[in-house]
């Protein structure tokens, strides 16, 4: 039996990686039209927070909070009437090594805020704060499936609530004896707003099943582009993004060991 | 950190601009489910504890710095052995999950299914809090010279979130959607919401839903350093109320659009507080919108909802705020309570485990009280109680609420409302 393809509409686009510092730039060099910076760009520094927390927020909060604007932006979309899914493969690994850490020694001065920053929802957490969003959010993990089980995610809530919905994927540089077996290097954050219906602000069709794993292993992104975020454990987003940057593509993303989300990216004729 | 002022929610309690209130689904049977806690292996454990009103409590000693609190533990996890085949997930948090797999035989219904409707179309979405984070904490204790982890706790998957489902998905031979939902305490409630999409657009054909959380350092002193834990015994509403009492637990329902026989899940509503990462919006708005999208989901007016089990943590703020939602939407009939006097707060897990307690209550016919508490704060309304009571209940809520303002209400009915 074939499983039945659906359609969604892609409405905005982000992404932030030190050497890929923001869609219009990243799309250009995955399409092969420039070449990235060499040297990596300092984090973002979302505006959405008071100038004061700016630079304590943690690595997770930044770049979530940057892709999620820019994504919702594009889309001329109100983040406060958005639902969100955001997906980290490890979470906060700067605090986790934080938190073993000074459990071993001075369990007793835990930091408090590094603790509620060390939910693995805390950056979406922080959106909604930022955006007066009352709009549900989640959290979610899969581990080497985590973009394609949060894609999956968001592409279903698109089919069953019926409203534009926003996709958010991030992972940090992991710290400590940590680094050894969650390994995870610089930062990557990914952004989508998908929805159900095509409107002004679509740019391009994504049709997309679930399909057998086996026969479809998951796509692999070019070697130039892997080498510019070296390393980081949400780069299996990648090969979509490459897709989005040309506006064609099919591409087959991991949900875990039997099946795969089949996507196809489909360019939308220009209208007057 | 806190909203820049210029994004700050609105003041009142009327809510802020919202998504269209969702129509009905069709209800989805929950054809097992199962619960493992400090009060016990299986249903009739926990049933028989709320009957005789015994707490699980008892006092901290899990960890070796000493912090003066009662925590809900789970006897026996030290002796759990996984099955050789599982050797690679070992941690407290898995050895949970697989002690929660085998009461009343939840894992052979899970493996009927799994023959019923093939491998890969059973979808495991389970929550947690921290996961096997404990694993981790052991390893930073026992780091070799080199600042290596120890050579048995080399296993990537025991270091992540997703150890917990990844885990519940090889114990059961599965190869479906798989997920691990991670927003703090809403999570293994928000999993009913997940499940039921995937269910409702033919992605999977049953669920596997629940969740596991291990008693940790990380918990135990992150909410101490918050000054959240109490000193003793937990007192959900209590007008003296001193804070939470933590736990651990786990538990797992089998949703299936096609069983013949179970309980239903009606219903859920899930929203966000636009408030503050560890405090409740003052005036409990997500709470309400939660609430209002679950009874809209269902297909319920208030004042059919028979009993409501409610996050009830005895932390100062969310009871006053829950308990001002509760008198304010519901009738005087409608009979709420927290359980967490019996199981303690068990983060991830606290919506699959008050979950069940409310199915356990529906089946039952007992509306169960609240357990420690001796005299009720002065928000609470009548339909917050001390003492159990036996009730015919058919409708029934379950609410929960976790840091980072997520929050989600399950609606289950013994019947389907007209």
């Amino acid at each position: 039996m074939n499983p039945p393809v659906r359609s969604a509409f892609v409405d905005g686009i982000s992404f932030w990686a030190p050497r890929l510092p923001g869609w219009e730039l990243a799309r250009q060099v995955l399409r092969g039209e420039t070449t990235a910076p060499a040297e990596p760009a300092r984090r973002p520094a979302p505006a959405l927070l008071p100038p004061t927390e700016r630079r304590r927020a943690p690595d997770t909060v930044a770049v979530s909070l940057e892709v999620a604007a820019r994504a919702c932006e594009a889309a001329g979309l109100d983040p406060a009437t958005t639902a969100s899914v955001f997906a980290s493969t490890h979470g906060d690994l700067a605090i986790s090594d934080y938190m073993c850490d000074t459990l071993v020694s001075t369990p007793t001065l835990t930091s408090p805020i590094r603790f509620h920053n060390s939910v693995h929802n805390a950056a979406a957490g922080y959106w909604t704060i930022a955006t007066a969003c009352y709009a549900p959010y989640t959290a979610l993990s899969a581990h080497t499936s985590t973009f394609g089980e949060g894609l999956l995610e968001s592409l279903v809530q698109a089919v069953t609530d019926g409203w534009p919905l926003l996709y958010v994927a991030y992972d940090i540089e992991a710290k400590g004896p940590m680094a050894t077996m969650a390994p995870s290097a610089g930062l990557l954050g990914a952004g989508l707003v998908i929805s159900p219906r095509a409107s002004a602000h679509s740019r391009l069709r994504l049709d997309w099943r679930v399909v057998d794993g086996a026969s479809h292993p998951p796509t692999v992104a070019s070697p130039g582009t892997l080498a510019l975020v070296q390393g980081n454990a949400m780069a299996p987003c990648l090969p979509l993004f490459e897709a989005l940057a040309t506006g064609r593509g099919e591409v087959s993303l991991a949900l875990g060991p039997g099946l795969a989300l089949g996507v196809e990216i489909v360019a939308l004729e220009c209208r007057g | 950190m806190t909203a820049r002022n210029g994004a700050s929610p609105p003041a009142s309690g009327a809510p802020g601009r919202r998504l269209p209130r969702p129509g009905r689904i069709t209800p989805v049977r929950i054809s097992s489910f199962t619960a493992v806690s400090a009060l016990g292996r299986g249903r009739d454990a926990h049933v028989d504890a709320l009957r005789e009103r015994r707490s699980g409590l008892r006092p901290n000693d899990f960890t070796g710095t000493p912090l003066g609190t009662w925590i809900g533990r789970v006897d026996g996890l030290e002796e759990q052995v996984l099955p050789g085949r599982l050797a690679e997930w070992e941690c407290r948090n898995n050895r949970l999950a697989w002690l929660t797999l085998q009461a009343d035989s939840f894992i052979e219904a899970a493996l009927q299914a799994r023959d019923r409707h093939g491998p890969g179309r059973i979808a495991v979405i389970v929550g947690t809090s921290t996961s096997s984070i404990g694993a981790s904490e052991e390893a930073y204790r026992r780091l070799t010279p080199e600042g290596l982890y120890p050579e048995d706790l080399r296993r990537p998957i025991v270091h992540t979130p997703h150890s917990l489902g990844d885990f519940v998905q090889h114990a059961l031979g599965l190869a479906g959607i798989c997920v691990t939902v991670a927003t703090a305490c809403s999570s293994s409630a928000k999993v009913f919401a997940q499940a039921e999409r995937l269910l409702r657009t033919g992605l999977a054909d049953a669920a596997i839903v629940g969740g596991v959380d291990t008693l940790c350092g990380s918990v135990l002193f992150g909410f101490n350093s918050l000054e959240l834990v109490s000193a003793e015994p937990c007192r959900p509403f209590d007008v003296e109320r001193k804070g939470i009492s933590l736990g651990e637990a786990g538990g797992f329902a089998l949703l299936e659009r096609e069983a013949l026989a179970g309980p239903w899940l009606l219903g859920y509503g899930e929203s966000s507080d636009a408030h503050h990462m560890s405090s409740p919006h003052p005036e409990g708005l997500g709470a309400r919108l939660a609430l209002e999208d679950a009874l809209a989901r269902a297909g319920l007016e208030p004042a059919r909802v028979d009993y409501v089990n409610l996050h009830g943590t005895a932390s100062a703020r969310n009871d006053e705020v829950e308990a001002r939602l509760l008198a304010d939407l519901f009738p005087a009939r409608t009979r709420a309570s927290s359980t967490k006097g019996w199981t303690g707060h068990t983060l991830g897990a606290a919506g699959i485990v008050e979950a069940v307690l409310t199915l356990l209550a529906l089946r039952e016919g007992l509306a169960p009280g609240t357990l420690n508490s001796r005299r009720l704060d002065e928000a609470c309304g009548p339909q917050i109680r001390l003492e159990n009571e036996p009730a015919a209940i058919r409708y029934a809520l379950s609410q929960s609420f976790g840091f980072g303002g997520s929050n989600c209400v399950l609606a289950f009915g013994g019947e389907l409302p007209a």
